[in-house]
Parts: structure tokens; sequence; C-alpha cells
């Protein structure tokens, strides 16, 4: 099979046989970045577009260095640097960005639905690299793309995923297609932190940290975003770190080969002990260096001509 | 690719060019080439290109270890991000991984593959490659040699040179694949 789609918008309505061709054609990549030449012609002439009205350093520069691993040109937009300032339309940007014969878009937005919308509106296709608190699906694959390189297999697989679920798009792509390959998921948080649709999801709820934590096999670490202490979704960040802070005591009540991810920035000593984050449960790294061979195989994916 | 064999048997008249004896025949030939020219296994490592030069490669490894008690390395080889008209496909063909176990560079490469054609794979596979190291020499070994080339490319151990015209699809079907042995040509 191959990838019928102009965009990668979200992982939710993508199909298990989509997300596994996705997964498969990164180990391609993977091959390619731990080269000496670590380049390969494939998108030669291809113009990759960054366009990114969020601060981003991490995602950024991974789907730059994807994009120049393939032999693709790269563009960095961002609105600081643009006539955003100016006042002119997300449309209107990405309009001007495509008659200058861009490729693909890369998009990150602080709304939910802007990829759609752009996406939408350009001929060149969309990758979604985070749109509010909708979806993430890059980071999604990627974190599926470590739990399987670790020789995990989606079936079963007990998942926590922990701390404000309700305005994480990592999690919410994570939660998409984790349940879709059949895993069993487990959202721990405090009642504030929990999404809406929380019932629809096909998840188990968790308040308790440590009874989520029985038997889990991948431990998924949100980062606690500091700035919405103001919104009363928790009382003090001591309190928070007591109750939802992973601690190498809590590893220990997980299963035995239990992995640590986190898609970073970490906060460490508060959603993480600072020697959890770097023990040897955890794949936090290998999520990065993942990051570029998944975004590579998207970017392939996504290239055929129009 | 996406129709199975019965399919194909159904819909196409194929005419059999190699049987299972005249494939075990070259591919013993091929192996006492590939050691008479380069004195031996000395500094040699072949390299499939995927899949049927891929099936083809391990037959020769291991004709090789019969004739001279000695292993070759081995590779495999996918060609896909160095092919020439990507950017004209409007869907993306599907990766299978390379994997290349050993140090290319300055051993003698004995690229493999099931059929020499336009040539168009072959100039892929070398900068392919050329990109994991610098072989001291690239050879080129093929079952079938169908002649139509478009690229100066020319192979220095050959199975079985078969004349064909450029709309036939010449076809080598092997048991790795789930097939019996065999070579042949479909009519379009």
């Amino acid at each position: 099979m191959s990838l019928k789609r102009k965009d990668l918008l979200s992982l939710a309505p993508l199909s298990v046989d989509e997300v596994k061709l996705l997964l498969e054609t990164a180990d391609s990549f993977k091959e390619v970045t731990g080269r000496e030449i670590k380049k390969v012609p494939a998108l030669r002439g291809r113009t990759v577009v960054n366009l990114f009205f969020e601060p981003s350093t991490r995602t950024r520069t991974s789907f730059e260095l994807a994009a120049k691993r393939l032999s693709a040109d790269v563009i960095n937009f961002s609105p600081s640097s643009s006539s955003v300032v100016k006042g002119e339309t997300l449309l209107d940007t990405a309009r001007n960005i495509e008659a200058m014969q861009a490729d693909i878009i890369v998009l990150r937005h602080p709304s939910a639905g802007a990829a759609e919308t752009l996406a939408r509106g350009v001929k060149s296709s969309v990758i979604n690299a985070g749109d509010g608190w909708h979806e993430h699906p890059t980071q999604g694959l990627l974190d599926l793309y470590t739990i399987r390189d670790r020789g995990l297999s989606f079936e079963g697989l007990r998942v926590a995923i922990v701390g404000d679920v309700a305005h994480s798009r990592v999690a919410r792509s994570n939660i998409h297609a984790l349940v879709k390959l059949g895993a069993e998921v487990r959202l721990v948080g405090p009642p504030t932190m929990m999404p809406f649709e929380v019932k629809k999801l096909g998840v188990r709820v968790y308040y308790n940290f440590d009874e989520a934590l029985q038997g889990a096999q991948v431990i998924m670490m949100l980062r606690l975003q500091l700035e919405r202490q103001g919104k009363a979704l928790f009382p003090t960040i001591r309190e928070y770190a007591r109750l939802y802070g992973l601690t190498t005591e809590r590893v220990k009540i997980a299963d035995p080969g239990a992995i640590v991810m986190h898609p970073g920035p970490i906060n460490r000593g508060v959603e993480i002990a600072p020697e959890v984050a770097d023990s040897l449960s955890s794949v936090i790294l290998d999520q990065v260096a993942n990051g570029v061979a998944v975004r590579m195989g998207i970017l392939y994916l996504l290239s055929g001509a129009s | 690719m996406t129709m199975s064999s019965d399919e194909q048997k159904e819909r196409r008249e194929e005419k059999l060019v190699m049987d299972a004896g005249d494939i075990a025949r070259a591919v013993t030939r091929i192996a006492h080439e590939i050691l008479e020219r380069n004195k031996g296994v000395q500094a040699l490592g072949l390299v499939g290109i995927r899949t049927g030069g891929v099936y083809l490669a391990h037959r020769l490894v291991k004709r090789i270890q019969e004739i001279e008690s000695a292993s070759v390395p081995i590779g495999e080889l996918d060609i896909t991000l160095y092919r020439d008209d990507l950017s004209l496909r409007k869907e993306q063909p599907i990766l299978r991984k390379t994997s290349v176990p050993f140090d290319i560079s300055d051993k003698i490469i004995v690229l493999v593959d099931d059929v020499l054609f336009t040539g168009r794979t072959i100039r892929a596979a070398m900068d392919g490659l050329i990109d994991l190291g610098r072989p001291a020499e690239i050879q080129l070994a093929v079952l079938v040699d169908r002649g139509h080339r478009q690229l100066p490319i020319k192979a220095n151990y050959i199975g079985k040179n078969l004349p064909t015209a450029r709309e036939e699809n010449v076809q080598v079907l092997l048991e790795e694949s789930g097939e019996d042995d065999r070579v042949v040509i479909l009519k379009p």
C-alpha cells in the first residue's frame, strides 16, 4: 500500500495500515541517519517550508534536519520576522509561500484546526507540527516508533500517559494512535487536567498515579505547562510534583522493563525527577533521535508528484 | 506486483525461457566466474538489489562457499531513494530497508540483480552504494540481460542474454518468493 493523502493533519483518521506504513518507512530512514553520509537524494529539487507561529526549537530543527537529509531545500518562516505582525491572515501568508512553489508546508500554530484550514486552502502538502490543544501527529508517530524500536508490541501494551492531558496535543495524538493499535491506555492526572471527551477515547482514567503504574510498560510523562499555574488547575507546583511527579520509587511500581518517555522540554524535579530522566529506562533522547527518521519518512511519503 | 501469480497466468500468456535447472547452472557458472576474475574471495563482497537480486546474491554466496570453502559478506540494497523518477510519481513507492552490514570501502563489490534492462536501476544502485563508502571496484552480475539499455551500463557476469521486444515483460520468479524457479516472458 501507499499513503494516499495530501496532508498529515492528525492521527485520529488514519487507518492501522497507514500508521504501520509510516512506522515501517521510518525504519529505512533510521538506517540512513546511521550512515556516515546521512543524506539521500529522494527530495532533490523540492521545497519544504517550516511555518511556525509558536516558538519551537526541537520540532523545527528536527523537521529542518529531516528535509535536509532528504536533499530538499528548507525555508524557515516565523511570525516575528514576517508580515504576520502586519495583520496578514494565515491563508494569505500560506498562499504567498505557495506562490514561491513550496511543495510541503510544516505548520505549527496556537489554534486547533489551523493545519486543516491551511490544507484546504493550498495545493501544497501540509504537515501539522502542532495545532493548539488538538494534535501533534509527528510527535505521536515518533513516540510509537520509539516504543516499537524498544521491541514492545502495541497489542495489549499498558501505557500510562501522565499529566495535563486536557491541554496536550501530544497526548491526544498518542491516545488516538495507541488505542487504534490495541494498546491499553491509562490517563493519569488531577481531574482538572482530564479532557472533556475522555469517555469517548477508549481509555481508563486514574487520579492515583501509583495505581495507574501497576504493570505499566510505558510511562509517558507530559510537560507541566508552568505558565498555566494561574488557571487554578493545580494548587502548587510542589503538590503537583508530589502527586504526579515520576520518581525512582514510582518507576519500581511499573513493569520491570518499563520505559520512560517525555516529549520535552522536561521540567526536572517537577513532573520527572532528574535521576529518572537520566536513568537507563529513559528513552527521552531516543525520541529526539527517532524524530528525524520518522519525519524523513513522512516528508518522503507526502512528496509524491501532485 | 499487486496481482497474484494465478491471476497473471490467467490473464497473460507466459513463455518459459529458463527453468530451475538453467537457473541453477547459471548461478554456478557466475559463481565460478566471480572467483576466477577476482582470484578468490579476498576483499570480495556481494550486494543484492531488492528484491530478486537479494535472493540471487544469497544463492551466489552459498555456491561460492561450496566451491571455495570461504564465506563472502553479503548486503541488501534498496534503491528507491535513488530512483530518477521519484519526482514524477504520484504515490511514493514502499521502502524496504537497505542493510549492508560490512564496510564496503576498498572492497570489490559485486552488485547482483535479476534482470538488466534500461540500466537505470544499476545507476541508482551505484549511487546508493557509494553513499555507504568507496569500494575499490564495483562489478555487476545479472541473471538475465534483456537489452534496451538507456544508460552506458554493462554487466560483468550474465546468466543469459535474452533478446526481447521493448514492451515485453521479463520476470524472474524464484522459490524465495513462493514461486517455482523460472524465467518467463509475459506477452503484453
